[in-house]
């Protein structure tokens, strides 16, 4: 989605009337036309179809097209309060990862540019975790956040938490495992725009009598706008449908379940493909306003 | 708004692995137009850097207008500078961008002030742009305001011309020179441009490797350089090193390779001696006959004429004297073309008034200027310099 709303711009300047080698620009395209067409269209028609179809009288799990759109209305009337949860964990979590990949990203990009050798292996520490299934991470965090780990046990000894509460299975669980899961896909981002920054503006600022902390907001933080909105949509986006963390096999619990837990939970439990069809729908939707709302509010192009 | 005395009491700044600049003492009155003049690597911008406290000095203190700044930070210090890159910010407007260190002090109207400096550089009708729409000249301008607009005590330039194609360095430096005498701020410049540092500023310093080599006038540089650096780094020079035969009256005779090279004791810093003496090359005149030896006259050669080159007001020839090694000779072009060809034999004179004598001998390494600042005076000024070392030697 956040490819789309960016390269919106660029097809737009290529549309000069009958270029001569048009052609192979058009032949370069075409698998990835194609590509769009088999794996995003024909699914996104498909699933359009599927979410208003109506039950099958004879059979449990069968389902005949139909234009039965009320199915949106009952998903949002019942699932609304899942849906809303999903955006304010996933915003919750967009925002950790940014306050804490932002000083990340800094460090590595400027502070340390000095020194390639010690940014380099900062960069691999960043990237690690890739390396390990991210669904064993989450197992690991719930190992570590477990009623008898040394998290819940330590704070219970500190009488931060009463004897009778838990971490796993709470809202607190959910958003730090998102948190936790997409800070690299906010660090890296964050990382190109910051390691390009070029210091003289940011003599240039001090010499023009901002202190830190207004170079900070009047210079640095609006150069890195651009890594600032691509971070934010590569963790909002895919946190907003999350399934993992908030799954109560993993950190979630009933009080804490996401949109995507319930998508999950129609298509392959329930089988009742018409809601789970609307629900990834409405959700699509939603993400897609959201998205093109705060690409336009922040203004990128003026910066790349 | 007069700019403020600048003072460097002692000034040491080291690097890791080497002392960009050493014990430095420097003094520059308020509302000069100062100019640092040097190779790259001579301290000049490290100089600049320390005052606008970009860095901090090693040892030393630094006074602007009496009070010592040497603490504080860039930001508390009445300071701006033009950056050799120009640092705008690209993310605001031409406007906001002058704007910038008015909004920061808070100060009333900045929009109208921003407008007031855009004018006095002639780019208001350019203040909504962005910098980056810019040629490099309106970019340099630009930077000019956003300094100048602040009213600062001292504004220090670095290099802000090495970017632009020499026409229109020609037409910026008149442009800072009228700026300068309307604002009547503190200007300090720093180049390694001899030409831009002479032509603009009321004072020059030349610097060479972290310490000040000659300071003064540009007239008073240039025709009278105390060390073998200036000499040559500051136009260029022909250079003579021998001891002294003869000290009487107001002059003295150097015995240069059997020639005899009488200089003004009060043009001469030394005496006695080995000492260098030199000459500038348009002060030279260019004989094909021997003339007359007169007292006030100095005569070399004879020697051939090596190599000629025309650049239109004036022409360069080089002269290959036996013993005495390759001389410099400018002649303006009186009469259309050369007057002499290559191969020719010629004898050299100048008014012994013309002559100074150095401080110091000239030292292979000290003399020559980089390559790449003066491709065209380049290996001319070297080969003088091969020719006088050939001398001491």
């Amino acid at each position: 989605m956040a490819i789309t709303a960016f390269t919106g711009v660029a097809t737009s300047t290529d549309a000069s009337p009958r270029r001569k080698k048009s052609w192979v620009a058009l032949v370069l395209l075409l698998p990835g036309l194609l590509y769009l067409v088999l794996f995003f269209i024909v699914p996104l028609v498909s699933l359009v179809i599927t979410s208003l179809q109506v039950p099958s009288p004879t059979a449990f799990g069968q389902y005949d097209t139909a234009f039965n759109w009320q199915t949106y209305g009952v998903v949002i009337s019942t699932y609304g309060t899942q849906i809303l949860r999903s955006f304010l964990y996933a915003l919750l979590a967009t925002i950790f990862a940014l306050l804490f990949s932002y000083p990340l990203a800094y460090f590595i990009g400027v502070k340390v540019r000095r020194y390639p050798i010690l940014q380099g292996l900062m960069l691999v520490l960043v990237i690690a975790p890739f390396f390990i299934s991210f669904l064993l991470r989450t197992l690991a965090w719930k190992a570590i956040l477990s009623d008898d780990g040394v998290v819940v046990g330590g704070l219970k000894a500190l009488s931060l938490m009463g004897s009778q509460d838990h971490l796993t299975g709470t809202p607190v669980a959910v958003v730090f495992g998102l948190t936790y899961n997409f800070i690299p896909f906010m660090c890296l981002p964050l990382y190109t725009t910051l390691e390009r920054l070029d210091v003289r503006y940011l003599e240039a600022s001090n010499d023009l009598y901002a202190g830190t902390f207004e170079t900070f907001r009047k210079v640095i933080l609006p150069l890195s706008l651009p890594g600032i909105v691509s971070g934010t949509l590569l963790t909002f986006i895919p946190a907003t449908g999350d399934y993992v963390n908030a799954s109560s096999e993993f950190l979630g619990g009933a009080s804490s379940t996401m949109v995507g837990n319930v998508i999950q939970s129609n298509f392959l439990v329930q089988l009742n493909y018409p809601v789970a069809a609307a629900l990834s729908i409405i959700l699509m939707a939603i993400i897609l306003v959201i998205v093109s709302l705060y690409v336009k509010r922040s203004g990128t192009d003026d910066l790349v | 708004m007069a700019g403020a005395d600048l003072e460097l009491v002692g000034i040491t700044k080291r690097f890791p692995g080497f002392t960009a600049i050493e014990n430095l003492d420097l003094v520059i009155p308020a509302g000069s137009f100062f100019a640092l003049l040097g190779p790259s690597g001579c301290g000049k911008t490290t100089t600049l850097r320390l005052v606008a406290g970009l860095e901090d000095p090693t040892a030393g203190r630094i006074l602007i207008g009496g009070k010592d700044v040497t603490q504080t930070k860039p930001f508390q210090r009445p300071v701006n500078t033009v950056f050799q890159s120009y640092a705008l910010f690209p993310h605001m407007t031409v406007l906001e961008n002058v704007a910038f260190g008015l909004r920061r002090r808070r100060v009333s109207d900045p929009i109208a002030k921003a407008h007031d400096a855009l004018r006095l550089v002639e780019l208001d009708h350019l203040a909504a742009r962005r910098p980056q729409q810019l040629s490099g000249g309106q970019q340099q301008r630009v930077a000019l305001a956003r300094a100048v607009v602040n009213e600062p005590a001292l504004l220090l330039l670095d290099e802000p011309l090495g970017a632009l194609d020499l026409k229109l360095r020609r037409q910026m430096q008149l442009e800072l020179k009228t700026i300068q005498t309307e604002v009547g701020l503190t200007f300090v410049h720093v180049t390694h441009d001899q030409e831009e540092a002479m032509t603009m500023a009321d004072t020059v310093a030349v610097m060479n490797r972290g310490r000040i080599e000659q300071l003064g006038a540009p007239e008073e540089l240039y025709e009278l350089p105390k060390t073998a650096f200036v000499a040559n780094f500051l136009g260029q020079s022909n250079l003579f090193t021998g001891e002294v035969i003869e000290s009487a009256g107001d002059t003295i005779a150097v015995d240069v390779a059997g020639s005899r090279i009488v200089v003004p004791k009060s043009r001469a810093a030394r005496h006695s001696g080995t000492v260098t003496v030199g000459v500038r090359p348009e002060k030279l005149s260019l004989l094909t006959t021997r003339p007359a030896s007169t007292a006030a006259q100095n005569v070399i050669g004879a020697g051939r004429v090596i190599d000629v080159s025309f650049s239109g007001v004036s022409t360069q020839y080089i002269v290959e004297i036996p013993a005495l090694g390759s001389m410099i000779v400018f002649a303006q072009n009186m009469v259309f073309g050369p007057v002499v060809d290559r191969g020719a034999e010629v004898w050299l004179s100048w008014t012994v008034d013309h002559g100074f004598g150095l401080e110091d001998l000239p030292d292979a390494t000290a003399e020559q200027s980089p390559d790449d600042l003066q491709p065209l005076h380049a290996t001319h000024t070297g080969s003088a310099a091969a020719g006088s070392t050939k001398i001491s030697a």
